[in-house]
């Protein structure tokens, strides 16, 4: 019993809370670019939070369930539609063996997360069903999905229909974004005034976004403090002897276009970072749609710390709610 | 006569030429036929043909090539 695939989406994948442990060996950590919302549609359906979902950038899938099973649709502003009446986006609603679950035009931020009782079945790649398209592991044959695709769906019991997280539990971006950022890293690399700068611009999102990276473009280039470049750096003032990269932090190749590292993203190199956002906000990043006027705002330790908290209680909320 | 939109399904730029030194796939007059691609969405570092849903005759051209567009915005509208 499963789900089959009729159109795959531009690039639907399936992904659950990641697979973290590896990324010291160059395997990224994957999952669901917005968690909170990943874990809010497995609580919706039933699941466990960590279950496999299929994650959708920018247009939905279009699937034939072969079996009864709820389903919940969070993240995006994605409206579903079962044999093409509309259902709510946040809740949970009963589909029925035959049924076909689409979606609307994109109303409001860029991933939905798709959750279907039971769970997406595909097997476990060290240790997750995540899927890593670069690396070809993990999800359905290490991909997106294809037309014809026959998802396999685990053993669940179906939640009631209906569940519903209110809108003040729900995070979406407005017209325009503000990522929290803690400078640090090779921030010295850079002089005051482009630091200052690099936080009073309006940065846009730009086209090349994805899994890997979120790229912005439209504020001023960089300015550099001089420097002898240390062997194995390279003469580019852009670039440091190699180094890790950790989750969410800002590299600005040549200085121009700032790229924050997000869930596929690989694990080290030569581009020097100018800090990283906040791990409150690294959900938000993956709703972000292209040309999103986005501005950093620069934060210390200890807001990052309280916003994380603040998080974590928005999500204690949805699993004293739904449990 | 109709008219009819052909709606871009993803948000991104839209260009009306397959290359910058490309004539545009259509132009206001032009006859277009269902299937027929009308210009490109790019996003995530991919190309997307937009086909149109419709025959007819090419009235306008909503947005312009290389501006940004939204899913589900109106692209072209054509008389049919």
């Amino acid at each position: 019993m499963a789900i089959n695939v009729i159109s795959p989406g531009l690039a639907t994948s399936v992904q659950d809370l990641g697979r973290p442990g590896y990324y010291h060996l160059g395997i990224p950590i994957s999952g669901g670019m917005d968690r909170y919302a990943l874990r809010a549609a497995n609580m919706l359906a039933g699941n466990d939070e960590a279950a496999a979902v299929l994650e959708a950038v920018f247009m939905g899938p279009e699937l034939a369930f072969t079996q009864d099973a709820t389903v919940a649709v969070t993240g995006a502003d994605l409206p579903p539609k079962l044999d093409g009446e509309a259902r709510e986006s946040w809740t949970s609603f009963a589909v029925k063996a035959g049924q076909v679950l689409s979606f609307d035009y994109l109303k409001g931020g860029a991933r939905a997360y798709i959750a279907v009782s039971g769970g997406i079945d595909v097997p476990l790649a060290l240790g997750s069903r995540s899927t890593y398209t670069l690396g070809a592991l993990g999800g359905l044959d290490g991909r997106n999905l294809l037309a014809g695709d026959v998802l396999p769906l685990g053993a669940g019991t179906a939640a009631a229909e209906g569940r519903s997280v209110p809108a003040k539990l729900r995070r979406l971006p407005g017209a325009q974004a503000e990522l929290r950022a803690m400078p640090g890293l090779y921030w010295h690399r850079i002089t005051e005034a482009s630091g200052r700068r690099f936080f009073e611009d309006t940065w846009k999102v730009a086209l090349e976004a994805d899994r890997i990276g979120y790229r912005f473009r439209d504020g001023r280039p960089l300015e550099f403090v001089e420097r002898t470049p240390p062997f194995g750096a390279g003469s580019d003032p852009s670039n440091i002897v190699d180094s890790c990269y950790p989750y969410g932090s800002i590299q600005v190749p040549g200085g121009t276009e700032p790229i924050v590292l997000h869930r596929d993203a690989v694990s080290g190199g030569g581009y020097f970072m100018v800090g990283t956002v906040i791990s409150a906000d690294m959900d938000f990043i993956g709703q972000l749609q292209p040309h999103t006027p986005t501005k950093f705002v620069s934060v210390d330790m200890a807001a990052a710390l309280a916003a994380r908290h603040d998080r974590q209680a928005m999500l204690n909320e949805i699993r004293a709610m739904l449990a | 006569m109709a008219k009819q939109q052909v709606i871009s399904p993803l948000p991104g730029t839209f260009y009306r030429k397959s290359a910058p030194d490309q004539p545009s796939y259509k132009e206001e007059g032009d006859q277009v036929a269902v299937g027929e691609t009308i210009g490109l969405v790019e996003v995530m570092k991919s190309f997307h043909e937009i086909k149109s849903d419709f025959a007819g005759t090419v009235t306008k051209f909503l947005i312009d090539n290389e501006d940004a567009v939204m899913a589900g915005q109106a692209l072209v509208e054509i008389d049919g």
